[in-house]
């Protein structure tokens, strides 16, 4: 039995937490970027927070994870058999620097191909990130072409492939978790645009929460049965609060004076695009059912802003204020006070 | 026991909870010696696999075995180094030249402890052990480097005092704090310095001891630090550090406040002892290099194994290469009622050696330009800057192109490089922050320096464009008694002899003869911008 470290064991980190709690509520608001040195914790939150949801329904007898309602048939070709429905764990895929097309695509099943002349497709992470999570550390380091194919997978919900005679396409639809360390390179925008919310991880500045961090861990190495039942109740919780909001999100109000805030607040800011006020509004309907509101306040818009909105700014490469203090500064000026 | 016998000995006990051993070592006797003792430390059976740096994913993380499959007629899998290491070591030998794609699958097989397989995971724990071999500022990747606990130089044996193994229950918050002290790395480290102390202390059959907690200094966090601990440790630090009342088995108790500060101290100790002055600055500037180029070592192979496809050509597996099924294919199946003839029992497509199609791949070629400004004399101060502004544009605009920029600068009497070769905009504002400018022009050796670094930057495959901004007034020589510009002269034939592509900006009022000769000498394209500002330094440099 494999254990992974608790959600609610994490210590800190309240803004990455904040913001994956937020994309697990509503998953068109289309990934979390992560940016901050290694070894920070970034890819231990990712794992436990996919293992905190709740499993999903699967066909019976599926390789993958299609959903039998929203998806149709199984576009790889699985016996549909009685289409009974069993539950999965929600997918979680680690896209690994170096892959190469083949396996983040998919492509044709070599072994199939040669022992029968069947033409079989192989299918590749995207397929079974599909649900679930897909998490690419250090994503700016990833080369040119598989983010080009990433980004639109990821704007589409839609894998098409056209190779080696093969000619198909299936959903996938997943989180896209970056992360990255912007000191050993920038990002490109576009690809930055497709993440819905970005947060800063640092190592945590107090020396008491590190000891804290390292207690925990090495706690969870020597016990990780013990350490992970310790928690079990604190991750129920989470669970319970997610689902909730799940249920809430789609009939939290948004009153015209907060959409009219937001509008001004983008404007301001000069992010580029509809996509930003979007994810904006949304993000702030996402925190306000997790904190179990039925209408979403400025309060909500503008804790949310700069998760949402800092990493849409455009940049004047010779201004050295950062994107953080500018929202605050907007948030400032326009909101009432 | 020294510490190198000492590493062998607490990577046998706990190989996959420790992750394994950086070794910077050249090859040698001594090494080898080491790695015996290493074997030795293992029980007999352990498998101690050596990896080719260059080895393809199928032999690395498992695969179809090509050739067995189709003498076979059946698919037929083989087991990769990976699997085969299960419970044992794997050593890297070069690993500073370590493409980043394994470094990436090494690192991710190492924290999930398994390899995913068609039929499920299957387990694959194991120590890497790197052998660094090094020289300069080329190391191991870093995202692989950090995960492995032990670091050491078996060229600088480090041997430290004895120290008593007196209990040592607050040895947890101690680490902690002597890894925040030395600036080493972060959590991680303090982890697994944590892991190493624990090890050492399971080793020699006790709970923990200070003398473990000075192992764990010695082979985790002293070899990561990047800063000196201040010379007294401010007695309010430790109290703030103060953990709260630990609820757990640790037993730190209401004594652990007086214990936590004397055995900080003492483990600040171990580490300074270990740290002569100078050193530090060499391996703060290995790691910021080693994370800023560490995926340069791939870049050199010819046809990479990862890329856009760009057609097929005839050829063998292997060494990376990537089999085009449909294409191989196609050039089987004129031949199959022949060979059926041949071999009539079997069934299937019958391939052969000589029906294997390779993708061709290709990687955009990346370029990394090196600015050499002229920080000399009155009007350096404004070169400098509008030098700085054209970096920083040319980053912002090459998140597309993946460009890489470095700057160095010369006066007085030498070169100094002010931007090591990077492609992080950060990085570029924070290194030119302030810049020195004023006295003689050493125009010989800013060139000098160029050409240094465009060797290494060539060397990882990348192609350079020099920039040189400069109004050409050579008067610092290399030597006393040498002239000037003749050595500037020289300098610059030395630059065109790399075949580095190179600008030539003649910032002098009113350009004299020297830029042109200079110009020439380089084979540089001359431009005489006598103001240049950031957007037009930009521009040429785009166009070059």
């Amino acid at each position: 039995m494999k254990f992974t470290f608790p959600f609610s064991a994490i210590v800190g980190q309240d803004d990455m937490k904040l913001a994956l709690l937020i994309a697990a509520v509503d998953g068109r608001i289309g990934g979390v970027m992560v940016f901050g040195d290694r070894g920070t914790g970034k890819s231990t939150a990712v794992r436990a927070l996919a293992s905190l949801l709740p499993p999903i329904d699967v066909r019976a007898g599926c390789r993958f994870t299609c959903d039998a309602k929203a998806d149709g048939p199984c576009p790889f070709d699985c016996p549909v058999g009685s289409g009974r429905a069993v539950q999965k764990a929600v997918p979680f895929v680690d896209l690994p620097l170096g892959a190469t097309e083949d396996r983040v695509v998919g492509a044709l099943d070599l072994e199939r191909a040669l022992a029968t002349g069947e033409k079989r497709f192989e299918p590749g992470l995207l397929a079974k990130a599909h649900r679930g999570f897909l998490y690419i550390d250090e994503v700016n380091l990833l080369e040119d072409h598989l983010v080009d194919l990433l980004l639109d997978v990821a704007a589409s919900g839609e894998n098409v492939v056209e190779r080696e005679g093969l000619s198909l396409r299936h959903p996938a639809r997943f989180l896209l978790i970056g992360s990255g360390n912007p000191e050993e390179g920038e990002l490109r925008p576009q690809l930055l645009d497709r993440f819905g919310l970005s947060v800063d991880v640092k190592t945590p500045e107090l020396l008491a929460d590190r000891i804290e961090v390292v207690r925990r861990r090495d706690r969870f190495d020597r016990d990780p049965q013990g350490f992970v039942a310790d928690y079990a109740g604190e991750d129920a919780a989470v669970v319970a609060r997610v689902a909730k909001a799940r249920k809430r999100a789609p009939d939290v109000a948004v009153p015209d004076q907060v959409l009219e805030l937001s509008s001004r607040l983008c404007q301001a800011l000069g992010a580029d695009g509809l996509r930003g006020e979007l994810t904006l509004m949304r993000a702030a309907r996402s925190l306000a059912a997790l904190n179990g509101k039925k209408t979403v306040t400025p309060a909500h818009l503008a804790a949310v802003a700069p998760m949402a909105l800092r990493h849409r700014l455009r940049r004047n490469v010779l201004d050295e204020t950062g994107s953080t203090p500018r929202i605050a500064r907007a948030i400032a000026e326009i909101f009432p006070a | 026991m020294t510490d190198a016998a000492l590493a062998a000995r607490l990577l046998a006990q706990d190989p996959a909870g420790l992750g394994g051993i950086v070794l910077r070592a050249r090859a040698g006797p001594p090494r080898d010696e080491w790695l015996k003792a290493l074997a030795a430390a293992f029980p007999p059976g352990t498998p101690i696999r050596r990896m080719p740096i260059g080895i393809p994913d199928e032999r690395l993380l498992g695969g179809l075995d090509l050739a067995a499959t189709l003498a076979a007629g059946k698919p037929l899998r083989a087991a990769g180094l990976l699997a085969e290491a299960d419970g044992g070591v794997i050593l890297v030998p070069m690993a500073e030249r370590l493409p980043p794609e394994t470094a990436a699958r090494l690192a991710q097989v190492l924290d999930s402890g398994e390899l995913p397989g068609p039929e499920g995971t299957s387990p694959a724990r194991f120590a890497l052990v790197l052998l660094d071999e090094g020289v300069d500022d080329e190391c191991v990747p870093a995202a692989l480097a950090e995960r492995l606990a032990i670091h050491f130089d078996l060229e600088r044996p480090l041997e430290g005092e004895a120290v008593q193994p007196l209990p040592a229950p607050g040895y947890l918050g101690s680490l902690c704090a002597v890894a925040d002290a030395l600036g080493a790395g972060g959590i991680r480290a303090a982890l697994q310095a944590v892991k190493v102390a624990q090890v050492s202390a399971r080793l020699a059959g006790r709970d923990v001891t200070e003398a473990d907690v000075a192992v764990a200094v010695r082979l985790v966090l002293a070899p990561r630090a990047t800063r000196l601990p201040a010379e007294e440790t401010q007695p309010e630090q430790p109290h703030e550090a103060e953990p709260p009342p630990p609820e757990d088995n640790q037993g730190e108790g209401a004594e652990s406040e007086q214990t936590l500060d004397e055995l900080t101290q003492l483990a600040v100790e171990v580490a300074r002892a270990m740290l002569p002055p100078g050193i530090l600055e060499q391996q703060a500037g290995r790691a910021q290099r080693g994370s800023a180029s560490g995926q340069g070592a791939g870049q050199m192979r010819q046809s990479p194994s990862t890329g856009r496809r760009a057609g097929v050509r005839a050829g063998r597996l292997g060494r990376g290469a990537r089999l085009d099924l449909v294409e191989t294919l196609k050039a089987a199946a004129p031949w199959q009622p022949v060979r059926r003839r041949e071999r009539p029992a079997t069934t299937g497509v019958l391939v052969r050696q000589d029906d294997f199609r390779i993708r061709k791949l290709v990687r955009r070629a990346q370029s990394t330009t090196i600015f050499v400004v002229d920080a000399s004399g009155s009007a350096a101060l404004a070169r400098l800057g509008e030098a700085k502004g054209a970096v920083e544009l040319l980053l912002a605009d090459s998140y597309v192109r993946r460009d890489e920029v470095a700057l160095i600068a010369f006066r007085g009497e030498a070169a100094e490089v002010l931007l090591a070769p990077t492609r992080s905009l950060a990085r570029a504002k924070r290194a030119l922050q302030d810049l020195p400018g004023g006295g003689g022009t050493p125009l010989a050796a800013g060139l000098e320096a160029a050409a240094t670094m465009g060797i290494a930057v060539q060397a990882k495959g990348r192609s350079v464009t020099t920039v040189v901004l400069t109004d050409g007034r050579a008067n610092v020589a290399r030597e006393a008694g040498t002239d000037p510009m003749a050595d500037a002269e020289a300098a610059a034939r030395g630059l065109r002899l790399l075949g580095l592509k190179s600008v030539y900006i003649d910032t002098s009022p009113r350009p004299r003869g020297e830029g042109a000769r200079l110009a020439a000498a380089m084979g540089a394209r001359l431009v005489a911008l006598p103001r240049a500002d950031a957007g037009t330094l930009a521009a040429v440099v785009k166009a070059a």
